[in-house]
């Protein structure tokens, strides 16, 4: 479901470039594409994390079969 | 033998009358004692022995009354039943046809959760080593718990505020009453069959402990067990800990402290981006810095050829200064000793002797100053100097020894 994958990938990769950076063994070019691609990717991240687009869904049963239906939310309790 | 007043029983008689006595005198009591010798027939029906220390009597509990039973009779129970003598004539036995049987001390209901929490654990149901590993971060969450609940309220509620990103797949199940069990654990199978979630949340809010028992049924706590997604069980609003908690991979005291779990989650993670992201900063300064002082130095190595020039001629206006001070202090020196040499020589000078009357005689032919008569014949030019002025002279005659 939605961008898990890549999130998990994203973040994987991020992991990577830290520790190859914090290695010292790229060259200055490298070391600075690496660079704007972890702050690119933990940006991304963090912006996946930042979202507020839920869905809320109900899940049916029939003969079987499975369907997702809108979930009316409870009022909020005040 | 006195045949004629007494009456001699039969076997069935005697025993008949004892059925008498003990089935109607006695009949239905309540009875506590201590299980032993416990049977339970292919046919369904009990047999056990209750004893105290100093007595035992036999009893049957047969399967109609024992078809609702919620705990296991085992040997060393201690119980209360209630139920009716009877006496078996065939065996000339007597017992009791248990009706009712509670265990002593505990509610029937608590002993059969303890029983079963024991029968479960011997199987590993709550093993450590099973517990599924839940994800780092939750995007799809399923709940399985009442639609109209305040469980789903809360937990709803919660992750909107906290990880507004997360989708909710909810399958509703009834959380109490008649059956309710089975709906539970039906969901978590169906929410494990659609597949499209990281985790399930089973999930009821607060009440008695009997408002929460679907959670202790075995049914429910295998299906826990048995689903690939892992669980968080977040039943109740206190510690009250149910089956479902103790199988499941995580378990919250409430509906709510599970959404908290899930937003702790994300806080985590986005804390962990930032950390990310300093790092990287740090190292991409680090590294920039590490360059920039190796410039400096190569810089330092690489000399522009007017500085070069600016040192050579000041090594060499160091040279030369160094050779003015050598040739200076050579003169001096040798100017002090040739003056040294020079005053010694007027000392010497062998001139000065002739003012006193000395002469100096050379030979004219080959210039060499005579100093014994031997270099001299007869005939040879002398010239001799004297204080003022000199004279030739030749020789008249050489005297060998004379002084």
């Amino acid at each position: 479901m939605k961008d898990k994958q890549n999130f998990e990938d994203d973040l994987k990769k991020l992991q990577k470039i830290v520790e190859e950076l914090s290695s010292g063994s790229l060259s200055l070019a490298d070391a600075l594409k690496k660079y704007e691609e972890g702050i690119k990717l933990s940006q991304a991240c963090s912006q996946t994390l930042s979202e507020a687009q839920r869905k809320v869904e109900l899940l049916m049963k029939k003969d079987g079969k499975f369907s997702l239906e809108k979930f009316d939310e409870p009022k909020e309790e005040k | 033998m006195q045949k004629e007043n007494k009456h001699i029983y039969t076997v069935s008689e005697i025993t008949q009358a004892i059925k008498g006595l003990l089935e109607e005198k006695i009949g239905e009591v309540w009875l506590e004692g201590e299980v032993s010798n416990f049977k339970a027939a292919t046919s369904g029906h009990f047999y056990f022995s209750l004893k105290d220390p100093a007595a035992l009597i036999s009893g049957a509990m047969f399967a109609y009354a024992n078809k609702g039973l919620k705990f296991k009779i085992e040997d060393g129970l201690k119980v209360i039943c209630f139920g009716k003598l009877a006496v078996f004539g065939p065996r000339g036995q007597y017992q009791i046809i248990v009706e009712k049987i509670e265990p002593k001390g505990v509610g029937a209901q608590q002993l059969a959760l303890e029983q079963l929490k024991k029968k479960l654990q011997a199987e590993g149901l709550f093993d450590a080593a099973h517990k599924r590993k839940l994800p780092r971060m939750p995007f799809c969450v399923g709940i399985v718990t009442s639609g109209s609940g305040a469980a789903v309220r809360d937990i709803l509620q919660i992750l909107k505020k906290g990880a507004g990103f997360v989708d909710v797949v909810i399958r509703s199940a009834r959380v109490q009453g008649e059956g309710a069990f089975l709906e539970i654990a039906q969901g978590i199978e169906d929410l494990n069959a659609f597949g499209k979630v990281d985790l399930i949340i089973v999930s009821r809010g607060g009440g008695s402990s009997e408002d929460l028992w679907s959670f202790n049924e075995e049914v429910v706590a295998r299906a826990i067990y048995n689903s690939k997604l892992p669980v968080i069980s977040a039943v109740g609003h206190q510690i009250n800990t149910t089956l479902a908690d103790l199988v499941a991979d995580l378990c919250v005291e409430t509906p709510s402290a599970a959404a908290k779990f899930i937003v702790d989650r994300k806080n985590a993670l986005l804390a962990e981006l930032a950390d990310y992201r300093h790092e990287l900063s740090f190292l991409a300064r680090d590294i920039i810095g590490d360059m920039q002082n190796n410039l400096t130095a190569l810089a330092h190595m690489l000399k522009s050829p007017r500085d070069r020039l600016l040192e050579k001629e000041q090594q060499l206006d160091e040279l030369f200064s160094n050779l003015n001070y050598n040739i200076k202090h050579a003169l001096q020196l040798s100017f002090e000793r040739s003056s040294s040499v020079i005053s010694r020589l007027s000392v010497l000078n062998p001139l000065a002797i002739l003012g006193r009357g000395y002469s100096l005689s050379t030979l004219i032919q080959g210039a060499a100053i005579i100093k014994d008569s031997r270099q001299l014949k007869k005939g040879d030019l002398v010239k001799t100097v004297l204080g003022k002025g000199a004279f030739i002279s030749s020789v008249q005659e050489v005297i060998k020894d004379e002084r």
